[in-house]
């Protein structure tokens, strides 16, 4: 499972990183997604797909 | 078919306008969940005439705040009730830098400036300074108590002094902005009070804004204004949307949240020794005090289709947060408040580009005030009957006016 975050509709809002912060962070400057780890570790995947669920600007996506 | 059931009711009109009396003071009045059963998007008669909708379902709501096609302009809006043509009306004189109702992509502009001030970590660093100014809070109360009101004694000072020092804004001013803002927020202010606050706040920003350009500090109207991308009519626009949500909120949800546990001794045991437990009882009081109450509205750009209905370009839509966030198809018992139940996802921040800017600022004030007062004082209770305790159903924030304590 790949997750990958889209700067362009992200509005900095911080679910991922509060839902999953070992995958997701923000950047320092906008405040919007950046991604840690593109791989997403095994027993992670569950926060990954909530973290998509809770992301309020559709910003970041999971490929399987 | 629903819709067309409902404009064939009394002369092709539907008769429906938003139920707003409440027969339990935590509790959505119960029109709106029947509503919701019936049909989660419902043709609703505007206090203007207008015809429009009103959407009850989680999935529906959640639907048109992540639409672009849902407008949240003003001068597009309708309001659900009478008292908030007033504050609509007021909104459209607003500068330009309140962007808390444009569309995507003038909201981008603004709302890009400040989300790097308001991230999780940025948030995160805030902590040590919440707990401190909490502590202050309290042992002013031990000192000058018991009694208190807790509205007054700590569930407004505690963001109130957070938003402050965050955006540079002197609390010693505080009795004019407190004021302001309650005005604004006010259902039953008139047209002349409401354009009197406003004024009246701006021209304090404006001032503050001139300050911060002199004597620059390090705080974020100080940096917004060296950064140089806004004009002055923005920069007080900015000011006074973060100053308003930065009062109205966090304090509502502190003292209405007590309200609550206080009622409800197993519930507050959980906040008071589980610690581990504490984030998840603050999401779940979110969604269950849904203090959003009256809106948020949008407005159709376009026809679209919700919940097998067709919204027609311009027609208004009001979603009622508290219906969403007790839609039983989204949260088992709805009705229950259940500290320990997984309650994110809940529409109390909003959802879509408009989702609260300061959210997890008001994570962390809630997270630490709700435990450190129940610590504090263990023996903590209502000072009155429960049924004296005045709610703010005059108010577009929902909560307690004043929350008599004792212990």
């Amino acid at each position: 499972m790949k997750v990958s975050g889209d700067t362009t509709v992200c509005i900095g809002a911080g679910m991922c990183v509060l839902t999953a912060p070992d995958l997701f962070d923000q950047s320092e400057e906008e405040g919007t997604v950046v991604v840690l780890v593109a791989e997403v570790p095994a027993g992670l995947e569950g926060a990954a797909k909530r973290a998509v669920q809770l992301c309020p600007s559709g910003a970041i996506s999971i490929n399987p | 078919m629903e819709a067309v059931r409902h404009l064939t009711k009394g002369n092709g009109m539907t008769d429906l306008t938003l139920p707003t009396e409440r027969q339990q003071p935590l509790d959505p009045p119960q029109e709106l969940a029947g509503l919701r059963k019936e049909d989660p998007v419902q043709r609703l008669r505007y206090p203007d005439g207008h015809l429009g909708w009103l959407v009850t379902g989680y999935a529906e709501a959640r639907a048109v705040l992540a639409d672009p096609r849902f407008s949240n302009r003003p001068e597009l809006a309708h309001a659900p009730i009478p008292e908030r043509l007033v504050q609509q009306r007021a909104q459209m004189t607003l500068p330009p830098g309140f962007f808390l109702r444009m569309d995507a992509p003038e909201h981008t502009r603004y709302r890009r400036l400040l989300t790097g001030q308001f991230t999780v970590r940025r948030m995160k660093e805030l902590e040590p300074r919440v707990a401190e100014i909490t502590a202050e809070r309290l042992d002013a109360m031990e000192r000058s108590g018991p009694p208190a009101e807790l509205v007054a004694d700590f569930a407004l000072p505690i963001p109130s002094l957070v938003i402050c020092e965050l955006l540079g804004v002197p609390y010693e001013d505080r009795e004019r902005f407190q004021r302001d803002s309650a005005v604004l927020v006010s259902l039953e202010s008139s047209i002349e009070d409401l354009a009197a606050a406003v004024t009246d706040l701006l021209a304090f920003l404006r001032a503050l804004i001139e300050r911060k350009r002199a004597e620059p500090g390090g705080d974020l109207l100080s940096g917004l204004v060296a950064g140089g991308e806004l004009d002055d009519e923005e920069l007080s626009g900015v000011a006074l949307l973060l100053l308003i949500a930065g009062h109205e909120t966090t304090a509502n949800m502190l003292a209405l949240g007590t309200y609550a546990l206080l009622g409800d001794p197993a519930q507050l045991a959980i906040v008071r020794d589980e610690p581990e437990a504490v984030d998840g009882a603050v999401e779940e009081l979110l969604r269950y005090l849904s203090i959003i109450h009256l809106g948020p509205t949008r407005t159709a750009l376009e026809d679209v289709e919700l919940g097998g209905h067709r919204i027609a370009e311009g027609e208004a839509l009001t979603l009622s947060v508290p219906a969403a966030n007790r839609d039983p198809s989204r949260f088992d018992s709805p009705d229950r408040l259940d500290l320990r139940r997984e309650a994110h996802g809940h529409l109390s921040f909003g959802h879509g580009i408009h989702q609260c800017l300061g959210q997890q600022l008001a994570r962390i004030e809630m997270r630490i005030a709700y435990p450190a007062l129940l610590r504090r004082f263990p023996g903590l209770r209502l000072a009155v009957p429960e049924g004296e305790v005045p709610m703010r159903t005059d108010m577009s924030i929902y909560g307690v006016h004043r929350l008599p304590v004792t212990w």
